[in-house]
């Protein structure tokens, strides 16, 4: 069995599956307690101080940055404004595990829909209820293995820092995760340890106890039972890989010296300094719902300023590509509610199609991003998302000159949009394709459904000829075509989008150094003649070897 | 009633460890400590880190901090401290 997932502590390692999956189960809805409501409360305020006091414990055992996540987590325990949810439920007779419950989810809930950082801490929320409620109701949580003479891989749907504190990275060849992201605390930990670690790995879980697994924590693949020789190649291709990585440097091109500039995909400020530490250009696509979620109200001008001044800031030669809000489906907003109910979300009012809804805040972002590009002398460049038609391009264009924006463009990753590119081109000064989104409704296929996996695979020679379309319909009309989304971040697919004339390639700035050094060992010519043999292939897994077989050092590199 | 208005100063905000070091120094005061971002929004109370962490307060983003009683000046010269501390 072979997985996928997001590599995000380098290197390699195997050993023996351990899986900590299990869970305490949910306390029923509606459980009461016996009548004493102080005695409950009591019961309740004493789990919580064990709690918090095992965390402190632990954390002093561990010292360094596990000692204060821990303390923060022991904090959060004992936070007043959950005991005194916990207390009111107990008194309206909910029982002590079942208030405990309710109390962490009112909690949880609203760190998830703040998003990012805040949201991957919902999952430290999730532990510490269950360590609550396990102490209350006399169960035994999962724990470690002792350490032994073998290094196991653990796999898990999220790792709290509770669990990874103790650990040692002699005790764990590898990290392996269903949930989390860069900054989860698993990814954190792992880099800590120098342990290899694959987050938001769909299907790590069903993993079976005990079984030999292999974990390259760079490409992100974790694989069940590799042979003798498989573990030996996986090892000498991260040797190798980490040396051709190191060799190159500088900007984004081809060995014959073609300019592909690097651009980095950003969430929020926090994410700018490792865009530049990992070698970015610039920013190819700023997100900015960091900005909205899990607000009743959308934020001031002065605040927007100064997000997209410090991106602007961070990056004074690059361009700097800001995509206006993209609301809706997965990501609703209590003030952008849609027109009616969408029974299919992803089909719905979204992107631009709620902005212009909404113009006053499309209006307020666009002048708000005005201010901070006269301001500071960076190349600031705006698009939209879920754009469609050549009317919905020209209607931003159009908004972004009333702002007076200098550089307006749209996101194509609606298939309309990428077979008609030509006619979207000409409204605006550049176009970014979004392959996530692009290939969920060129296939079909909802991109969180693990079981669809395979239609997402980047490599999809109809996604290519989507791609190859409207990259030259951008070349034609002389203005940039970029790419961004999780195909630019593939170092092969990265040549092949370069053939195909990509003008910049945007992606997660751990890519950028393997997508750096892939293009820097390849000529132009190559790349093309690896486009065009790819988008002759019938199948994905054709395309990526008729690509590779253009791309000769790919394989000597590790990449 | 005493207030401070500071800018938080730390690469991770008013999170994580910040987030601790100023709880922890909220809770040894006697009296309630509130916060509130300097553009609005309801203040919540100092001394919960869950509170605290939901307000969500960014690097650059300036908070305002009340407290009243004997002693409150001190608390919020230290609480002001903590937030500006990069």
């Amino acid at each position: 069995m072979n997985l996928r997932g997001v590599g995000v502590s380098p290197g390699i390692g195997h050993g023996p599956a351990y899986l900590l999956t299990a869970r305490v189960p949910e306390p029923p809805e509606g459980a009461t307690h016996a009548g004493d409501a102080d005695q409950e409360k009591e019961r309740a305020v004493m789990a919580l101080a064990q709690v918090a006091g095992e965390l402190e414990a632990r954390g002093d055992r561990a010292g360094g940055e596990a000692r204060e996540i821990l303390k923060a987590q022991a904090l959060m325990a004992e936070d007043p404004g959950l005991v005194v949810k916990i207390r009111s439920l107990i008194d309206r007779g909910t029982a002590a595990p079942r208030a405990v419950h309710e109390a962490f989810t009112k909690y949880r809930d609203v760190l998830e829909g703040v998003g990012g950082y805040l949201g991957e801490r919902a999952a430290d929320l999730d532990d510490l209820r269950d360590r609550v409620i396990a102490q209350l109701t006399g169960q035994e949580l999962p724990g470690l293995p002792p350490p032994g003479d073998t290094p196991y891989v653990l796999v898990a749907h999220d790792l709290a820092p509770a669990d990874t504190a103790l650990l040692s990275g002699h005790a764990v060849a590898a990290f392996v995760t269903e949930e989390g992201g860069p900054t989860s605390h698993t990814a954190i930990m792992a880099r800590a340890l120098g342990v290899p670690a694959v987050v938001a790995c769909a299907g790590a879980t069903t993993l079976r106890p005990g079984v030999e697994v292999l974990v390259d924590g760079t490409s992100g693949e974790v694989r069940a039972r590799p042979t003798e020789s498989d573990v030996a190649r996986a090892e000498s291709v991260d040797t190798a890989r980490q040396a051709a990585i190191d060799r190159v440097t500088g900007p984004g091109r081809t060995k014959d010296g073609h300019p592909v500039p690097l651009l980095a995909n950003v969430g929020g400020p926090a994410d700018l300094e490792a865009a530049r530490s990992c070698g970015a250009e610039g920013v190819g696509l700023y997100r900015t719902e960091f900005l909205f979620l899990g607000r009743a109200e959308p934020p001031g001008a002065e605040e927007q300023e100064r997000a997209y001044r410090a991106a602007l800031e961070a990056f004074p030669g690059g361009p700097v590509i800001v995509r206006t809000l993209d609301a809706g489906a997965d990501k609703p907003l209590a003030f952008l509610p849609p027109g009616s109910a969408e029974p299919n979300p992803a089909l719905g009012e979204r992107g631009l199609r709620l902005l212009r809804a909404h113009p006053e805040v499309l209006e307020t972002q666009l002048d708000a991003l005005a201010t901070a590009g006269a301001g500071s002398g960076g190349r600031l460049r705006v698009m939209a998302p879920m754009v469609t038609t050549a009317e919905e391009a020209r209607w931003f264009a159009a908004a972004c000159r009333a702002a007076d924006l200098p550089e307006a463009g749209v996101m194509i990753e609606v298939p309309a949009a990428a077979l008609r590119a030509r006619d979207l081109v000409a409204e605006v000064d550049f176009v970014s394709a979004g392959t996530n989104d692009l290939a969920q409704y060129a296939f079909a296929a909802d991109r969180e459904l693990g079981a669809l996996s395979e239609l997402h695979d980047p490599w999809q020679p109809a996604l290519l000829d989507l791609l190859a379309g409207l990259l030259a319909a951008a070349a034609q009309a002389g203005k940039p075509g970029g790419v961004c989304g999780e195909a630019a971040a593939d170092p092969g697919l990265a040549c092949v989008l370069a053939g195909l004339g990509a003008a910049s390639l945007s992606m997660g700035p751990a890519a950028l150094p393997a997508v750096r050094a892939a293009l820097a060992y390849h000529t132009l010519e190559q790349c093309r003649a690896a486009a065009e043999s790819a988008r002759a292939a019938t199948t994905a897994a054709g395309a990526r070897a008729a690509a590779r077989a253009h791309l000769t050092e790919l394989e000597a590199l590790g990449l | 009633m005493g207030e401070r208005k500071a800018t938080v100063a730390a690469e991770v905000g008013l999170h994580a460890r910040p987030a601790a070091t100023f709880v922890q120094t909220a809770m040894k005061a006697p009296m309630d400590i509130r916060v509130a971002k300097v553009t609005g929004g309801e203040p919540v109370n100092g001394k919960s880190i869950l509170q605290i962490m939901a307000l969500d307060v960014r690097q650059g983003e300036t908070i305002v901090i009340t407290a009243e009683g004997e002693g409150a000046e001190e608390v919020l010269d230290q609480l002001a401290s903590i937030a500006s501390t990069p």
